[in-house]
């Protein structure tokens, strides 16, 4: 059996599976507007959280906020449900199917067959769309490809039931009722996505928003003495991992939150929001140029005090123009 | 960044899929376009990996000395950590622990415990018991 739910490629998968489903469901929002109603834009950098042997940094809020900030603005109904056994996950799973009904599924990515073996990682909150049932394989809309692609029942309970941080717990959610959402009730959620992400951007204390870009600017200038070469360049790799590695759309989502003040001007014909949304494009730019600063490093080709300076110096001035942006935004009138 | 510059260097993605951006058309508009991969992140995902090797040789130097046993190894291949492979495993962290690291413990351990461990770490029993890669 299959659904006729349609597949949209996008950035980030859990941006693309709240945008699929909701389309699926009636309301049709692109990838960008979904990001920027549900607050997607962040920074945190968490100094004593180690993955991989190096500090984690995100440029993104916990998993499954965009979904939840986006249902509960819209006054969405929705199910989330986790299961203690692969055997009742996939029971209900298959009921839904049965009534023709998509669903989302967060999954782990270690076991996800489809994935390149270089990407299978322990990472557990990636998202996934189930939309048909052939035999017993599960037909997959994973909004990261270009096509929908296939996997079998016991590869799907595998992970589905990923261990470790972030556990999916089988985890299955499914928008039940979308009310008649009016330009009105967009609008609204423009604001309201402008005004949550500024209020986390603009945050107090030095690891959350703007000071979090400051204070990583501030370690990244003391890596080389502190760390040596060879430790420095894997915490930069790290970094630009975060930063760049499938799901932000480039530039740690800053030109996806571009793109969605540029969408969300057509909605409210504020001049501000294409300011603000050039402002935030300059900013991915100078991200994609620490990146690269940063690869010179771990590369091995530059690895002098002065190259260090050099990305930590972007950084500054990534949190200078992002320090401008998230005022502009906390503070703008519609 | 313009959609012509949007990269497109080799990557561990090709030959699976292209990776969407964002970025700008001729007319300054937002639109989106596909990436085979960004040379930066394919050289840093790379390092990560070159990582795990050396932490791959690590354990097997470790094993050899007899400070670890042949379970690290295929921990490590499955790059897990002790936390994790306790999760998988359903055995408590502080027991998985003295399986890693005692081989006096690991070789007294009973053919069920043996089976648990190579379910989880996609390998046979006899991976585990009769290991000869150190």
């Amino acid at each position: 059996m299959k659904t006729n739910f349609e597949h949209h490629q996008a950035a980030h998968c859990e941006n693309g599976v709240t945008s699929n489903l909701f389309q699926f469901y009636g309301l049709n929002l692109s990838e960008p507007m979904v990001f920027g109603i549900g607050g997607g834009i962040f920074f945190m950098h968490l100094p004593f959280i180690k993955v991989n042997n190096a500090p984690g940094t995100t440029f993104r809020p916990m998993p499954g906020t965009i979904f939840k900030r986006n249902a509960s603005y819209f006054g969405i109904k929705y199910k989330r449900l986790t299961f203690n056994s692969p055997e009742k996950a996939q029971k209900k799973l298959d009921e839904m199917l049965e009534q023709g009904k998509p669903v989302g599924l967060q999954v782990g990515v270690f076991h996800l067959p489809y994935f390149p073996v270089e990407y299978r990682f322990h990472f557990n909150a990636h998202n996934i769309v189930v939309f048909g049932k052939e035999g017993n394989t599960y037909l997959i809309s994973d909004p990261v490809m270009e096509t929908t692609t296939t996997i079998t029942e016991e590869e799907l309970a595998r992970v589905r039931f990923a261990k470790g941080a972030f556990a999916p717990k089988g985890q299955m959610y499914y928008p039940e009722y979308i009310p008649h959402i009016s330009d009105d009730k967009i609008r609204g959620g423009i604001k309201k996505g402008i005004k949550h992400s500024a209020f986390f951007m603009n945050a107090p204390g030095p690891i959350i928003g703007v000071n979090g870009i400051r204070y990583i600017s501030k370690k990244v200038r003391g890596y080389k003495e502190k760390l040596g070469d060879r430790k420095a360049g894997l915490y930069l790799g790290q970094l630009v991992r975060m930063q760049e590695e499938i799901g932000t759309g480039g530039g740690g989502f800053r030109y996806l939150h571009a793109a969605f003040l540029e969408e969300a001007y057509g909605y409210i014909p504020n001049e501000d929001l294409l300011r603000l949304s050039e402002q935030f494009t300059k900013s991915g730019d100078l991200w994609r140029q620490f990146a690269s600063q940063a690869a010179a490093i771990y590369r091995g080709r530059i690895t002098t005090q002065e190259a260090f300076d050099q990305a930590a110096d972007i950084l500054l001035e990534v949190a200078e123009i992002e320090k401008q942006a998230f005022r502009k935004s906390a503070k703008l009138k519609f | 960044m313009k959609k012509d510059e949007i990269p497109q260097d080799y990557s561990a993605l090709v030959n699976h899929f292209r990776e969407l951006c964002y970025a700008k058309d001729n007319d300054g508009k937002y639109t989106t376009g596909l990436s085979t991969g960004w040379e930066v992140k394919t050289v840093a995902l790379e390092q990560a990996w070159e990582e795990i090797k050396l932490r791959i040789e690590e354990t097997l130097e470790e094993i050899r000395k007899g400070h670890k046993t042949p379970l690290a190894y295929f921990m490590e291949l499955q790059l897990m950590d002790s936390k994790l492979l306790s999760k998988y495993v359903g055995i408590w962290h502080f027991k998985v622990k003295r399986h890693l690291n005692k081989p006096e413990v690991f070789r007294k351990l009973d053919s069920k415990t043996i089976q648990k461990y190579a379910q989880a770490l996609d390998i046979t029993a006899e991976d585990l018991t009769q290991f000869n890669k150190a």
